[in-house]
């Protein structure tokens, strides 16, 4: 990430779910983001109550699930990614019942093994995160998330326990909501630089070349999701078509972050 | 509602029972979880507003409670003194709504405009609804599509109280799937809208919010027997499924020692079948809605479906209180199955004239298995947290009978 904001490139993090439409169409399909211009992929692990998650990662988590899609799956098609490619950085994000069940001294060993260098666990703050911290230090960061709604002090606590970059939430709402608000994002970055120099990624609700562009002009990076996701969603039948799509889909991303 | 002079002190300050509970949420949520934390510590001392709680539920829900002596069962049970705590004879039907009142006036001091509530059995929705309509907030309440289906009585009663039921269709399509969809709905209108848990599960503080607002029932059950039988008694039951009634009995005796306490969850089709709603006897330690507590899930994390007869123990977590007081021993946990809890709702009705909720029959059904090998002069307390009219139609439907 620092390497990036040294050359003066926005960071582009594109994320899909794990097993979404099928588990045989997930590798192919991060490639194709990374081919298309993603600098890091996030791989959704699939949770049956996706508290944050608005409809459409809703549905693609119903969907993994359908398919019998497990934890090990999850690290099985990061394994087989690094495969090709042992340079792209791989996020997980999912919910902390995943780590619950295993424990955090499993989870961070298991993900760790995989080739997994970050973590976004949406209902884990950072004042909870001791343990599973000490099990992954060194190997990976656990990405913390800030809001319009975090006060300065708050702000101050996060950045303090954050490493890697901080994911700022650009609205008020669940994944993939749309009523994202330039001037407010501008605003909340404003005050996140104040109390650190890690880099600042935008996420929820970037849903095309337009919002990165705009939103990207104020930020280090931009987190594109559910407008992905509902992309693959739109070939349902046709999976093969995949990767050609994402690829296009991540360049017309891209471009656009690098001119605003 | 002090725990003070208490040897009990539970929940720590970040609100942790013990090594449940937690405020485990989206960032989004953090600062209301805080301003609710901060009101709430705030409210607990000033007596305008413990007063204005205290006339709120003798005026408009009826209290105090009955603590009424069930002969008839008793004799026919053939040993304790069985009491029941009559929540069910409180406004709206069901010891829900002292919840309810306590929340909307901290909404009304916030100056949110607007409630959301989630809910199972429907009687949360409709003590939300009620006060919502008594204070003139705007109300939402989440309903799982199931759930809309088998408690149609209680969606209509919610809609004459001018609330929106909104059908949630992800999930199980149950209460645990309204509350996710209840929280969605909280961290995208979160300035000016509260939301009203339902139980004692939630993120820190709604556990100990909910708990106090609920300790009513134990501490008019306390004073109660006292006056009456001159003794504590010797056991409290109740049922739980998030355990909010459960937890407003038992609280107000944790420092009784020698006041037993049973809580009663969902075995549904039985234990051995996986067919149950029961997370503090077949559940893992994990974190959902809020708090960490006995959840049932799989190897993987992913949340099992529950099943019950009633609607509102169909939840496969359990207040993080209840977690804790199951580790320390100071509560027991078992389970009734549907057709137990089948057998105390006709065994209610017919001794003793009351027509109990399906999920308060799970309760009675303890009772009547454990009755006969109990002293003559033992007192149990059993929580009647709710009547049962909401559920004629799924009792009419078991008999084969359609209304």
């Amino acid at each position: 990430m620092t390497e990036l904001r040294g050359a003066g490139r926005k960071a582009l993090v594109a994320y899909i779910m794990t097993g979404d439409p099928t588990l045989e169409q997930t590798v192919p399909a991060m490639r194709a983001l990374v081919r298309g211009g993603a600098d890091l992929v996030e791989l959704g692990i699939p949770f049956s109550d996706p508290e944050a998650d608005g409809p459409i990662i809703q549905a693609a988590a119903e969907r993994s699930l359908a398919n019998g899609v497990r934890f090990e799956d999850v690290l099985a098609q990061v394994r087989t990614f690094r495969e090709f490619d042992d340079a792209t950085p791989i996020i997980l994000m999912g919910y902390l019942n995943t780590v619950e069940r295993m424990g955090s001294e499993v989870f961070a060993a298991r993900i760790i093994d995989a080739g997994v260098d970050g973590l976004i666990m949406v209902n884990l703050p950072p004042e909870e995160s001791a343990a599973l911290t000490e099990h992954l230090r060194g190997c990976a960061d656990i990405v913390f998330l800030a809001t319009p709604t975090s006060t300065d002090e708050r702000l101050a606590s996060i950045a303090e326990l954050a490493n890697g970059f901080l994911y700022y939430v650009s609205l008020k709402g669940t994944t993939g909501a749309g009523h994202i608000e330039v001037d407010s994002v501008r605003d909340n970055v404003a005050r996140i630089r104040g109390v650190t120099d890690l880099p600042v990624l935008a996420g929820f609700g970037i849903k095309d070349a337009d919002t990165a562009r705009s939103i990207g002009r104020y930020t280090d990076g931009v987190v594109v999701g559910s407008a992905i996701v509902n992309a693959m969603a739109e070939l349902e039948g046709q999976p093969e078509r995949i990767p050609e799509r994402l690829q296009t889909m991540l360049g017309d991303l891209r471009r656009a972050l690098d001119e605003s | 509602m002090s725990d003070s002079g208490s040897n009990y002190a539970q929940p720590s300050d970040d609100g942790h029972f013990g090594t449940h509970g937690g405020r485990f949420v989206a960032e989004t949520l953090v600062h209301a979880l805080d301003d609710l934390s901060a009101l709430y510590e705030s409210v607990k001392l000033d007596p305008v507003f413990q007063d204005e709680f205290a006339e709120d539920l003798a005026r408009y829900v009826g209290r105090p409670s009955p603590l009424y002596f069930a002969e008839r069962l008793s004799k026919h049970l053939g040993g304790a003194q069985v009491y029941l705590k009559r929540e069910d004879l409180n406004h709206t039907g069901a010891h829900k709504v002292n919840n309810t009142i306590g929340q909307a006036l901290l909404a009304k001091r916030m100056g949110k405009p607007r409630v959301i509530a989630e809910t199972g059995a429907g009687q949360h929705g409709v003590a939300t609804a009620t006060v919502a309509a008594r204070l003139d907030l705007e109300c939402v309440v989440y309903m799982g599509e199931e759930d809309i289906r088998r408690q149609a009585l209680n969606v209509y009663r919610m809609k004459l109280l001018g609330a929106e039921v909104r059908s949630v269709r992800s999930g199980s399509r149950t209460l645990k799937d309204a509350m996710n969809e209840a929280l969605r709905d909280w961290v995208t209108h979160v300035d000016d809208t509260h939301y009203i848990i339902g139980t004692v599960a939630g993120p820190h503080p709604y556990p100990v919010m909910v708990r106090d607002f609920q300790s009513v029932i134990g501490q008019e059950a306390r004073s109660q027997c006292l006056q009456y039988a001159g003794r504590l008694p010797d056991v409290l039951v109740a049922c739980v499924g998030g355990g909010s009634n459960a937890i407003g009995l038992f609280h107000p005796f944790i420092d009784d020692v020698d006041v037993r306490m049973v809580g009663v969850e969902a075995a549904g089709l039985g234990l051995d079948t996986g067919r149950h709603a029961a997370p503090l006897n077949e559940g893992r330690v994990g974190v959902l809605h809020g708090n960490r507590t006995y959840l049932m899930s799989d190897e993987d994390g992913q949340v099992l479906a529950t099943h019950s007869i009633s609607a509102g123990l169909d939840y496969p977590g359990v207040g993080p209180e209840h977690s804790y007081l199951k580790d320390i021993g100071r509560a027991e946990y078992t389970a009734v199955t549907d057709d137990e809890a089948m057998e105390g709702f006709r065994l209610l009705n017919r001794t003793e004239g009351i027509l109990p909720a399906l999920e308060s029959s799970h309760a009675i059904a303890w009772v009547a298995r454990h009755a006969a090998s109990m002293r003559s002069d033992d007192i149990v307390i059993v929580n009647l947290s709710g009547r049962g009219d909401k559920d004629i139609h799924t009792v009419a439907g078991i008999d084969g009978i359609e209304l």
